[in-house]
Formats: structure tokens, C-alpha cells, sequence
């Protein structure tokens, strides 16, 4: 996506943000589309925020889960992809655990493809919903330094957080233990720490990432205790950023592991709840632009 | 060199320059070659024929009709069948569907370990006299160092060569590309070079103190071809080989998830690709195999994470290595070694040269056609490979096994 699409995207939501908040409504509805969302990995917020924004425009919304689907029948992905396709939604949300499925899905159907987060590749409506609560808070992404702390080698998050970021402007420094950063993550503008006292010096915005939980237990990092006490996010770390710096985290959250319970709660620091929120409108924008002659590109 | 070639049965009775000065004999079928190469028949040291167990992929008659049409005329076949080829009973299957069913030469190689699964010794003794040319465990590597090295006294005691996928499993890990900055982007789990460089010092020390003879089949690195050159300088008993897309392609093939350049080792980076046609040029490198791994489209039409590796090759090989002889970085008989003669030698194959007494297995050559490679054209039961309008010079017009037209011409 170019920037110009991107504060496109971000401009729409940023109203239907305010109409939502106002009276739970959007702008205006497109009654009549159809939704699948298919989710073959396990999603709370992303998938419960598709099925929300499609429900506000008027669409009709058939949910997908991997439980449900004939994958577990032996089902290749392309055959379900094309059974799906065979009954004409406009649209197809796919979140799956391998990178470049919606890529896949996308040339074999013949509706509108979101990624919805696929494997360690991309979760772009996660990066415009950060990017809209970042600019609702500071009022600009320009200029910004924006840390993102945590897992940055299986996160999708981060990359689309990293790309999007760069094009409008930002700074953003990428913080990890070396067994969790990705290789070459610099050429892609980020810059990288491996101590969050320098990483975090000056910070704007501090994004926390999750850490899974096959990672924690020697693999990657030696204990959940040991990561927290070095990369972990308590007030102590948090003092080298700015005096007004900001905590985000896509959710869900390991309280104690990455993100100290109290500042989580902080309500005058955290925004992570205002991301929960202002991921409904980031989908009803994308939704809205995808089934409609203006839309400026999909997104991913 | 101009000159002429006889044969007689199976076998090449006469060859040198000026032979038929008084023209030809006249009881013989006289293919005049005006123009053209001939030249031994290659030998594939490394293909997976699939056959048995996954037949709907590959079986030796299609892979057969590739290879001649290729200009290949010996296989050597990688044991990752289904059964495993570790034992006598898998062996004298696969010699007897090659004698049924196949157009060239299939000879088998066999696990070092059963089952391949890296734990116990295969029968190298007996599957060598049931004739076994070399062992390996296809693509994985022996990953116990201990086991390495008792496999490798045990093939020094009974002078066998051991044949090694260079990467080792603990470093790549469930990696299904090389690991850098493309790798990150596309969001896939990756394979380190470093993975490749440790298992291949690692068994040079090793075929080095056991004073045994090793061979790394596709060697994808710089790393790799460093080490290889460093042990070959102190004398241990090394040889290498790679294979076409290594010295052809990197991984900026797999853009876009493209599942068809998922190979293993993964394709390299610029550097790595450099380093490797370096290496066949300067004789680190003294084979180059096909490794062709004939996968079913459904295989391939899979998330890049759920892909089979491999690519389809054999008739690739020809064409991608003789652009080697049309840049003027290597003489035709020096590339011809690396598919004739050169593997051979290593693996004991009979023929890859021209002289009395050797098989009659000959390939006529047309090094300047120009034309064009297209997966969808392969003779190959599968046509998983990423080439699909990738210009090309030199063909093999014509192939021979023991004197009987298998490819090409009129009869």
C-alpha cells in the first residue's frame, strides 16, 4: 500500500471510529454482501472485529473455523478455498498459521481476499488499527519513535507494523533478545536493539509483542521469569522512554511475561483496549472500500 | 575433434580421429554427426525415482524417458523410496524394474542407516554385493556424529563411499528456505548457510580421521565449497557435486511463495550461487547431479510451509550446465567431465568415456540450439520446476544405451 492509500484507509476509520463511538453505528451500511470468514488458526479480536464490522455494515457474515471446515476431513485448502468460492461471497477474511495463504486463496477465487494474519508474514488491518490509536493519541505518525518489543521473529504484527510505519514517517526500533530477531530485520528499516533500556531511550510509543508459549520454555529464551526480568515491560523500563510515551499489544496479553499487570491497566498509558476498538473501524473501512467501486487496493 | 566411432552390440569397438578415412563400414548404420558433439552419455549421480511407493509421481520408465531425452543414460537413484532401499530384496527390485521398464541405466544407492532414520547401520556389505554403488541416507544427513563415524570406518573397510545431504538437521530445523532478509519478509521459517558449512566440516574431519572416501552430492554454499577446497588441499578423500539450479537460480525464485523453487538445501543468495558456479569451473565442485525430486502439482499446490521439496531436473541438467561452455568460462570437455567421466570415476559407474571397450553410451549434442525451457514440456510424469520461459543453448538431439537408440532419430 502506498501512503496515500494508507492515510486513505486510516482517515475513513478515524470517522467511523467517532460515528461508532457516538452511536454504534457506521456512516452508512451496504446491505446484501456476503462474508465468510475462515479461520484456520485460533483468534479472538480479529476474528470477533471481522464479524462485527461486517455485521454493522448490514453484510451477511458466515463464520469459518477450522473445527467446522472439511480440513479435518482431508480437505486440501485450495479444494475448500473453491468449495467457498463456489457459493459467491464478496468477501473472504482468511487467518491461517502458514505465511502467503491468503496469497494463495487469493488467485484461486474470484471475491475480494483479507489477510487476516497469515503465519510470520502479515496482519495488515492489525497495523492499521495501531496506526489509527497512534494518531488519535499524538495526532501524527510522523516523527514518532515507535518501539516494538518482544518476539519480532515470529510476529506478523511487527512486520506489518514495520512497513507501514516506515512509509508515513515514523522511526521505528525493533527489541529482542537475538534468538527472537529476525535476520536482516534492519533492511527493512527498523532499527535493532538488544537491551531495552537503549531501545526504548526516548520512545514515543512502546508496542509490546506477545510471546508464545512454545517459545518460552528454553527454546528461544530460558524461563518466562528471565524474560521478563531482561524484556519484559514494568514502570522501571518504561522510564527511558518519553515522560508521556504510550503501550500498545495486539492481545492477547501474557500478563507477567512481557507486560507487568499494572502498567497494562494504566489507563492513561495503555491503549490497549482503545486498539480493540479501533480495530471494528479500521474493518469496516477496509471492508466498505473492498466491495465498493473506490476501493484503493486491498490491503496485504 | 573430428573423427569417428564404431560400435558393435553393447559396446564402443573403435573411436579416434581420422577412423573412417576410407569411409564407413558398409554393413553399418553410419549417423553422420557433421556439426555436432558426440559425446558419453551423462551420469546422474543423484535422482529420485520414486518408484516404489510413489508411483503416481514418478516410476523409472517416465523418469527414463526424461533422462534420454536429456541426454542422460546412467541413473543413480536415491534409496527415499517407499520401502527405504536398505536392503538386498529393495535393491534387486529396483535392478529388475529397470531392466523391465527402464531406457537407460538405473543403478541404486542405498540408506547408511535402515529406514534411513539415522540409528542403526544399513547391510553395507551386502547391499554393495548386490551392487549398491554408493550409500546415503538421501535428504537428510546422519545427524549422530558417533554413528557418522563408525559408518565411515565401516565404508573404509570395505572401500564404499558414503554420500551426504550437507545440511545438518539440528540447524535447519523446520526451515523452508534460506534464512536472511527475504526469508523475514515472506514470514517463513528458514535455513541458515551456517547449517550447511557445520555438517559438511564436521564429516571432513570425520571421513578425514576415519581415512574414508565422502562425497556431499549438492552442496548449495560458499561456506560448503570453502571447507570442501580446504580438506581436497590436505589431502582427505572428498568429492562434491551440485546441482543446476544452485549455479542457475537464488532464492529471489521463491518470491511470492513460489512453491515450485522450495528445494532442499534451499536456493542461496547471489554470493552463494557465485561461489558454487565458481566452484564447478575451478574442479572444487567435479559433478554436477540433477537431484531431481519429481513431486505431483498437489504436492506443490500447497501453503510454502507445507510443500514438498524438490524440483523435476533431468532434463535441465544438459542445457543449465552448458552455459558454463557458452560464456568461455569452461572448455566443453572440461564441463563433459563433470557429467561423464567425472562421476564415474567417484562412484564407479561403468562408461562416461569414449574408447574401445566402454559402453556403448553416447549422446549426439547440438550445442547451439537455441530454445526454450518449459516445465509443462517435461517427459517427466512430474513438472514441478520453476522454469517457464528461461532460454537455453545446446540440446541433446540424440542418446544411445548400449548401442540402442533410446532418444531421438529415426529409429
Amino acid at each position: 500500500m502506498s501512503r496515500t492509500e494508507i492515510v486513505q484507509y486510516i482517515d475513513r476509520a478515524d470517522l467511523i471510529a467517532d460515528r461508532l463511538a457516538r452511536e454504534n453505528q457506521p456512516p452508512g451500511t451496504l446491505p446484501g454482501h456476503l462474508l465468510i470468514s475462515l479461520f484456520f488458526e485460533n483468534s479472538t479480536r480479529t476474528r470477533a472485529s471481522f464479524q462485527i464490522a461486517g455485521q454493522r455494515l448490514g453484510f451477511n457474515v458466515v463464520d469459518m473455523s477450522l473445527a467446522t471446515s472439511s480440513t479435518g476431513k482431508g480437505e486440501t485448502l485450495l479444494d475448500t478455498a473453491m468449495t467457498l468460492n463456489a457459493m459467491r461471497p464478496d468477501v473472504l477474511v482468511v487467518r491461517h498459521a502458514m505465511s502467503g495463504v491468503p496469497h494463495l486463496l487469493s488467485h484461486q477465487v474470484n471475491c475480494a481476499v483479507i489477510n487476516a494474519g497469515d503465519g510470520n508474514h502479515e496482519h495488515p488491518t492489525q497495523a492499521l488499527t495501531d496506526a489509527l490509536t497512534i494518531r488519535r493519541r499524538k495526532g501524527t505518525l510522523e516523527g514518532l519513535t515507535v518501539a516494538i518489543c518482544g518476539d519480532i521473529m515470529h510476529s506478523r504484527v511487527a512486520r506489518s507494523n514495520i512497513r507501514l510505519l516506515t512509509i508515513m514517517g515514523s522511526t521505528v526500533r525493533v527489541v529482542a533478545p537475538a534468538t527472537l530477531m529476525p535476520a536482516g530485520i534492519e533492511t527493512f528499516g527498523a532499527e535493532p536493539f538488544e537491551s531495552m533500556a537503549e531501545g526504548l531511550e526516548g520512545a514515543d510509543v512502546v508496542m509490546m509483542l506477545r510471546l508464545q508459549l512454545e517459545r518460552m520454555h528454553g527454546s528461544h529464551v530460558p524461563s518466562t521469569r528471565e524474560y521478563f526480568r531482561f524484556f519484559g515491560l514494568d514502570s522501571d523500563k518504561l522510564h527511558a522512554a518519553k515522560d508521556d510515551a504510550v503501550i500498545m499489544h495486539p492481545g492477547p496479553i501474557n500478563r507477567g511475561v512481557e507486560l507487568d499487570s499494572v502498567l497494562a491497566d494504566d489507563i492513561g498509558r495503555s491503549l490497549i483496549l482503545e486498539q480493540v476498538a479501533h480495530g471494528v473501524a479500521v474493518r469496516i473501512a477496509v471492508l466498505e472500500a473492498l466491495v465498493q467501486d473506490s476501493a484503493p487496493g486491498a490491503p496485504g | 575433434m573430428q573423427g569417428g566411432l564404431l560400435t558393435e552390440g553393447k559396446k564402443i569397438i573403435d573411436v579416434g580421429p581420422g577412423l573412417f578415412a576410407e569411409g564407413p563400414p558398409e554393413d553399418a548404420v553410419h549417423i553422420d554427426c557433421a556439426g555436432l558433439v558426440l559425446a558419453p552419455g551423462l551420469i546422474d549421480t543423484r535422482a529420485h525415482l520414486r518408484e516404489p511407493g510413489a508411483e503416481h509421481q514418478e516410476t523409472l520408465f517416465t523418469a527414463s524417458r526424461a533422462a534420454a531425452a536429456g541426454g542422460i543414460t546412467s541413473i543413480l537413484c536415491t534409496p527415499d523410496t517407499d520401502p527405504v532401499i536398505d536392503g538386498v530384496a529393495e535393491v534387486e527390485f529396483i535392478s529388475r524394474r529397470a531392466r523391465e521398464t527402464s531406457l537407460v541405466k538405473v543403478y541404486a544407492t542405498a540408506a547408511i542407516t535402515v529406514g534411513g532414520q539415522g540409528r542403526q547401520l544399513s547391510e553395507m556389505g551386502l547391499l554393495a554385493e548386490s551392487g549398491v554403488l554408493a550409500f546415503t541416507d538421501a535428504n537428510r544427513a546422519v545427524e549422530n556424529a558417533g554413528l557418522m563415524f563408525r559408518a565411515l570406518k565401516y565404508a573404509r573397510s570395505l572401500d564404499l563411499l558414503l554420500v551426504q545431504h550437507p545440511e545438518h538437521p539440528s540447524l535447519t530445523d523446520n526451515g523452508t528456505m534460506n534464512a536472511g532478509p527475504l526469508a523475514t519478509r515472506l514470514g517463513l521459517p528458514s535455513r541458515p548457510p551456517i547449517a550447511e558449512t557445520i555438517l559438511v566440516e564436521r564429516d571432513l574431519r570425520l571421513a578425514e580421521a576415519a581415512g574414508a572416501r565422502i562425497h556431499f552430492p549438492i552442496l548449495s554454499t560458499q561456506g560448503a565449497v570453502e571447507a570442501v577446497l580446504a580438506a581436497k588441499e590436505r589431502g582427505v578423500s572428498v568429492t562434491a557435486g551440485t546441482a543446476p539450479h544452485y549455479f542457475s537460480l537464488t532464492e529471489i525464485e521463491v518470491e511470492g511463495w513460489r512453491t515450485f523453487a522450495k528445494v532442499s538445501p534451499p536456493l542461496r543468495v547471489e554470493a552463494d550461487r557465485a561461489a558454487i558456479a565458481d566452484a564447478v569451473v575451478n574442479g572444487v565442485i567435479d559433478v554436477i547431479a540433477s537431484d531431481h525430486s519429481p513431486h505431483h502439482e498437489d504436492s506443490k499446490r500447497q501453503p510454502f510451509e507445507q510443500a514438498a521439496f524438490g524440483m523435476a531436473a533431468l532434463e535441465t541438467v544438459l542445457p543449465l550446465a552448458l552455459e558454463f561452455v557458452h560464456s568461455g568460462r569452461m572448455s566443453l570437455l572440461e564441463l563433459l567431465r563433470r557429467v561423464t567421466s567425472g562421476p564415474a570415476t567417484i562412484f564407479g559407474v561403468p562408461g562416461g568415456r569414449l574408447a574401445a571397450g566402454e559402453p556403448a553410451d553416447l549422446v549426439l549434442l547440438d550445442l547451439d540450439l537455441a530454445w526454450v525451457l518449459d516445465a509443462k514440456e517435461f517427459r517427466s510424469k512430474s513438472q514441478n520446476a520453476p522454469y517457464t520461459a528461461y532460454p537455453v543453448r545446446g540440446k541433446a538431439i540424440r542418446t544411445v544405451v548400449d548401442g540402442r537408440p533410446v532418444f531421438g532419430g529415426e529409429t
